[in-house]
């Protein structure tokens, strides 16, 4: 299996469904010949040319009402917001139509729609270029939200995601477009939606995370490691449907609980899934849910020290992980 | 004068009309009986509805249309036995099986899509299903409708550009009735017509007296055709008057005069129309009264219809959240 990065795993699965379906097109800002500000759509205006691959005018609301049109149509759109940051002025086309359309039409309509966005901090993009976005969503019945991290993953949901009938939200951690490398098999390879990964098996306490952060859980995850503490760290991979299955079980194991992500704790997702254990996993638990988050300030500062302040990192995660482990 | 179209379809045009104010006085009436809980009205808009329909190929064209659409609803094939479903919020309502408030429009056999009450929302679904004709290569047309209060949304504004940008298949109908609930239309924009926007945005834009059916048909049917042979949008502000309050939560009392109403009903659609026709020896006193016997039993008969129709199951409101959940989707 070849080696590849994150954006190339995503770019390779558009190229594959673009080639597959010819409903499939792409529209977002410089998606075009530029190939995307993060290159994610590299080639793929020359390849399959302006009819399929469309610079849109720079308004994220209409980028996505217009693929909520063409996707009533009957076509695949697939959406790319150029930071997830630029999500909001087309909260209302996602939350109020895409969301709601099959609901409010009693299912006479559905929108097959993807909406890809780079999200996260790390990258010195200062407030309106770091942010998560995942938790506004992840609200929202009728929505999927997917979030890779890994190259692997990163193909085989997004190339479901594209398949699926229902509006998806897929935010790529853009931090590690380039650095997060990984196999990725060749061709058709499909990643269900809505199922997590146990990506490290542990016995002394579950991680819960997903995207860039699940990157530096896996650090973390090392060290603790290396002195006797041995970590099951759980790949979301969907927010939205969550895969309970999959963190009832692990629990039921370790009977601890380690909830790590980027966006700010309160009323992020990790409250969900703690809410969840604290009612269904109540009898496993041998130690209080604790959360590892952004710190609750509007957005990710640009100057690098307060940058890193706000980022999770694996020291950071790893610290907590001892602290629980010695509960 | 020499009509437009022939005599059959005119008076078919005028029936639509005539169905369509009489089923609108019957929500009215059992709104006051208590028997529903909303009505919004389409009394005064019926002309340029229905010239806006049969400017289009029905069930071929599609439509994005907007909450004072009955009349051209019911030209797409809506039946009165539907809209009293709608109403009343009974099982087997086609916009929403009763999900969403009346008149908030979905009939998938007409290509009519679903529509949401944050207005203009529906403006670039229009400009989207435009793009998806035109890269099908097909030659179907798209309409949508807003009132002018709504096109001061930024939902408006950036549908319209996708289109004027990509000279796509749409005709927008700005149906201009001087009022968004009180707000007159001074305050909404600067300039003197809704359609003058459309200079801004690169499209031809035309203000047309939408009181009159015929004239409204005759600039719709040039603008369709033109988004047909692939020369692009047009804006098309219908000039109405919103004849009763905004709905039945209204009270305009407060803010405009009895006497501007009486003015205005003047020039009701119905009667313009009534007059053209009558004057073309289209229409007579009989025809047109043998036209109101059968609107009164349609509309008696849907009423009863709706009231003995069921409620939906409390339990149907679980479903159908994602397309999973639908059969067949
Ligand atoms: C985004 C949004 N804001 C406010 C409302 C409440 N509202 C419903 S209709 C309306 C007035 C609309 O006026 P106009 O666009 O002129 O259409 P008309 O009702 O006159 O046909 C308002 C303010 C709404 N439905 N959506
Ligand atoms: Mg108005």
């Amino acid at each position: 299996m070849p080696e590849a990065t994150l954006i190339e795993a995503i770019r390779q699965a558009m190229d594959e469904e673009l080639a597959r379906d010819e409903r499939v097109f792409i529209v977002g800002e410089d998606v075009g010949k530029r190939g995307g500000v993060f290159r994610a759509t590299q080639g793929l205006y020359e390849k399959y040319g302006p009819q399929r691959v469309i610079d849109a005018p720079l308004a994220e609301l209409s980028i996505v009402g217009v693929g909520i049109g063409a996707a009533l149509y009957g076509m695949r759109p697939i959406c790319e917001i150029q930071f997830a940051d630029f999500i909001h002025p087309a909260f209302n086309q996602i939350v109020n139509e895409a969301a709601k359309m099959c609901y409010r039409s009693n299912g006479e309509w559905t929108v097959p729609l993807v909406i890809r966005a780079p999200y996260g901090g790390g990258i010195g993009g200062g407030l309106y270029h770091s942010q998560s976005v995942e938790a506004f969503f992840t609200h929202v019945p009728g929505l999927k939200v997917v979030i890779p991290s890994n190259p692997a993953d990163a193909k085989g949901l997004l190339k479901a995601a594209v398949r699926d009938p229902n509006p998806v939200l897929y935010f790529e951690p853009k931090k590690g477009y380039r650095l997060i490398k990984g196999e990725i098999p060749a061709g058709e390879y499909l990643v269900p939606l809505g199922k997590a990964n146990v990506s490290r098996p542990g016995r002394d306490l579950t991680l819960i995370t997903y995207g860039m952060t699940h990157y530096y859980a896996l650090k973390a995850a090392q060290i603790v490691a290396t002195e006797g503490i041995e970590t099951e760290i759980i790949d979301l991979r969907t927010l939205l449907p969550i895969d309970k299955e999959t963190l009832l079980q692990s629990v039921k194991k370790t009977g601890k609980v380690l909830i790590a992500h980027e966006d700010n704790l309160t009323g992020g997702y990790g409250a969900e899934i703690a809410a969840i254990l604290a009612d269904q996993a109540f009898t496993d638990l041998d130690a209080p849910i604790k959360r590892l988050a952004g710190p609750d300030v509007p957005a990710v500062p640009f100057s690098h020290p307060m940058q890193d302040w706000f980022m999770p990192n694996a020291e950071k995660i790893a610290a907590a992980i001892r602290q629980l482990a010695a509960f | 004068m020499a009509l437009p179209l022939p005599e059959e379809t005119l008076l078919e045009m005028y029936w639509t009309m005539l169905l369509s104010r009489r089923l609108d006085e019957r929500a009215w009436a059992l709104h006051r009986q208590g028997k529903i809980a909303f009505h919004i009205s389409a009394i005064g808009h019926e002309a340029a509805q229905v010239g806006a329909a049969y400017a289009i190929r029905r069930g071929y064209d599609w439509v994005a249309p907007y909450y004072r659409d009955l009349t051209l609803m019911l030209a797409l094939g809506y039946t009165p036995r539907e809209f009293m479903l709608n109403l009343m919020g009974k099982k087997g309502d086609p916009s929403s099986g009763g999900r969403q408030m009346p008149s908030h429009w979905s009939l998938k056999r007409a290509n009519v899509i679903s529509h949401s009450a944050p207005v203009a929302t529906q403006t670039s679904h229009a400009a989207g299903i435009g793009l998806a004709i035109k890269l099908r290569g097909e030659d179907k047309v798209v309409i949508t409708s807003v009132g002018e209060g709504s096109t001061s949304q930024g939902e408006w504004y950036e549908g319209v550009n996708w289109a004027a940008v990509h000279k796509l298949p749409v005709v927008f109908i700005i149906v201009n009735n001087l009022y968004a609930i009180s707000v007159r239309q001074e305050l909404q924009m600067a300039v003197a017509n809704a359609a003058d926007k459309a200079l801004g945005l690169g499209l031809p834009g035309v203000s047309v007296d939408g009181m009159d059916f015929l004239t409204m048909y005759q600039v719709m049917k040039e603008a369709v055709d033109r988004a047909r042979s692939g020369d692009g949008p047009t804006i098309v502000e219908a000039r109405v008057y919103r004849i009763t309050p905004h709905s039945s939560d209204d009270d305009d009392r407060s803010y405009r005069s009895r006497e501007e109403v009486e003015q205005f009903k003047q020039r009701d659609p119905l009667l313009i129309a009534r007059r053209t026709l009558e004057g073309e020896g289209v229409l007579t006193p009989q025809k047109h009264e043998a036209l109101e016997q059968r609107a009164k039993e349609l509309v008696d008969e849907a009423v009863r219809f709706g009231e003995s129709a069921p409620y939906p199951d409390p339990e149907e409101a679980a479903y159908p959240v994602y397309a999973e959940d639908v059969q067949n989707a």
